[in-house]
């Protein structure tokens, strides 16, 4: 692929972007802004996790790249695909072998380690914007920590459900300071947030906006004294791998009504299954 | 006339809020000149005139809605320091806005968030100051629903389903649920009919008087300014043309202008 640099983008986008990196890592939470490039797929495929892959991404770099947690579906693929045309790297669908994971949706089960990265897709990066639409004032808000908005809508939920029915892309409070959106995963992966010794990076391509958790920081999950903070629980386990600890999905298997719960990490429930064999 | 409401008796020796030299300009055009008032604590001030007179130019750089060309305005905080809330950054003018004083709006659109519940519309001013208990949010919104007379069970309704005076005092639920010192109201009761706001101002001098609220009303409603206000200020073309006790320039206006202005009012 001599036609392209090195992970397709050009030196200097990569230097732009790694700027952006660096003062997000410095300010835990924060959306630093950035001149987000056109990719060669469509917006809300992950423009701007690719772009943030793109500016990190080394030689020696071993990348796995997840969509639902898993390996193997189109997003995922094609991600993967595109690298390994463009930097020749090596891939992995191990997350312990991995050195950079990119991911819609999930964080891995298997527990991340030091020296991982992580680069999350983001959709729509602003928490206040559900109840905010002018980009000042979100801004103002941010800067004067004026975060009220964020506990009306938990308010809203508990009143019309009886409990806080968001369930993914749970806001949490970085470093207790910057209310951030951890981008669509389930409130069943925001502990994996808190205090995680990988460094969490998180690019929004359409809305041009990075931001980023440093290894170690503590990343709090807004709730109600009365109402506190809970993640997903399933009453059976994973119908493949047995697992009670990780995150399930529920697949159709028949025309009849049949369903199975089975893990959305298949790196995961795959290691599972060949160590009970 | 003894109908009207009687001046609060204070010992307190600083008013809460002195205005001196308030102007504001748009550009070559003059919103409000040179307008000064003490407002002292439980007092009601009635700023009323025509419309394009300068009153609303008055509240808006007060509550910090309109940046001010010159003039200063000395607020008295509750720890007793004085601050001039027109050269106040930013940042200690909104926590000021959150905790001391209050907005009720002409259009209760501009005051409400119509997305979400009645309940989360008053509770969202007690959440902004850390209000972390649902339990304790919700029964402090009931209680203030209660204390504007709308039911209790409406509770979990949308502001966009109950009726304009409804909407009104709700607002004004939301405006004082932090408990404020000083309430700005442009035109309080301006959209509704006139059986909605007699109950409406019946309940705001039983709030006014109940809490001890000082509040500057701004209205071109001399019966609104005669029923709420202790004093009244007089606009025309920007600035101060007359104030005084509300009775005294009710009814025995000096001012021309003041004069053209109470004989205007229709008695039917």
């Amino acid at each position: 692929m001599s036609e392209y640099n090195f992970a397709y983008l050009d030196e200097q986008t990569k230097r732009m972007i790694r700027r952006a990196l660096l003062k997000a890592v410095a300010i835990p939470g924060y959306q630093v802004r950035f001149g987000s490039r056109e990719m060669p797929l469509s917006y809300g495929w992950g423009t701007g996790g690719v772009q943030v892959t793109a500016a990190i991404i080394g030689p020696d770099d071993i990348l796995k790249v997840i969509d639902q947690g898993a390996d193997d579906t189109t997003n995922a693929v094609s991600i993967r695909k595109f690298f390994a045309r463009t930097t020749g790297v090596r891939t992995t669908t191990r997350t312990e072998r991995a050195t950079l994971i990119q991911t819609r949706h999930r964080i891995p089960e298997t527990p991340l380690r030091d020296g991982q990265i992580m680069v999350f897709q983001v959709p729509i990066p602003e928490p206040l914007r559900w109840l905010e639409p002018r980009e000042s004032e979100t801004r103002k808000m941010h800067a004067l920590e004026e975060y009220g908005i964020m506990h009306v809508r938990l308010y809203e939920d508990i009143t019309l459900h009886g409990r806080v029915a968001t369930a993914y892309d749970y806001p949490v409070r970085v470093n207790g300071r910057y209310i951030m959106r951890p981008s669509p995963i389930p409130k069943f992966d925001n502990p994996k947030l808190d205090r995680s010794p990988a460094l969490m990076l998180f690019g929004a391509g359409r809305e041009k906006r990075i931001y980023a958790v440093p290894p170690w920081t503590p990343v709090k999950s807004l709730d109600f004294k009365d109402h506190p903070f809970t993640i997903e629980r399933w009453a059976q386990a994973c119908a493949l791998c047995a697992s009670r600890e990780s995150f399930l999905d529920e697949v159709i298997v028949d025309d009849k009504g049949g369903r199975i719960f089975v893990c959305s990490d298949t790196d995961y429930c795959g290691r599972r299954q060949e160590r009970a064999r | 006339m003894t109908s009207g409401p009687q001046p609060p008796t204070s010992t307190i020796e600083v008013p809460l809020l002195a205005v001196r030299g308030l102007t504001k300009r748009y550009g070559g055009r003059v919103g409000c000149l040179d307008v000064g008032f003490d407002l002292w604590p439980g007092e009601v001030l009635g700023v009323v005139g025509e419309s394009g007179s300068g009153k609303t130019s008055v509240l808006q750089c007060l509550a910090g809605l309109l940046q001010a060309t010159a003039g200063t305005a000395a607020f008295a905080q509750r720890d007793g320091a004085v601050v001039d809330i027109l050269r106040l950054p930013e940042a200690a003018r909104r926590r000021l806005a959150r905790t001391d004083w209050a907005m009720v709006q002409q259009n209760p659109r501009d005051g409400l968030r119509m997305g979400v519940t009645a309940g989360a519309n008053v509770g969202e001013p007690i959440m902004a100051v850390g209000a972390r208990h649902y339990g304790r949010i919700r029964r402090e919104a009931l209680g203030w629903l209660r204390q504007v007379e709308i039911p209790e069970e409406r509770v979990d309704d949308l502001p966009s389903t109950f009726s304009g005076g409804m909407q009104q005092r709700l607002q004004i639920a939301r405006a004082l649920v932090t408990r404020p010192r000083l309430v700005f109201m442009d035109e309080p009761t301006g959209g509704l009919d006139v059986s909605v706001q007699a109950r409406l101002l019946d309940l705001l001098r039983r709030l006014v008087t109940d809490l001890g609220l000082s509040a500057v009303i701004v209205t071109h409603d001399l019966a609104v300014a005669r029923l709420l206000a202790h004093r009244l200020l007089v606009m025309q073309g920007g600035e101060v043309i007359e104030s005084g006790l509300t009775d005294r320039v009710l009814d025995d206006p000096q001012h021309p202008y003041t004069q053209l202005l109470v004989s205007s009012v229709l008695h039917p």
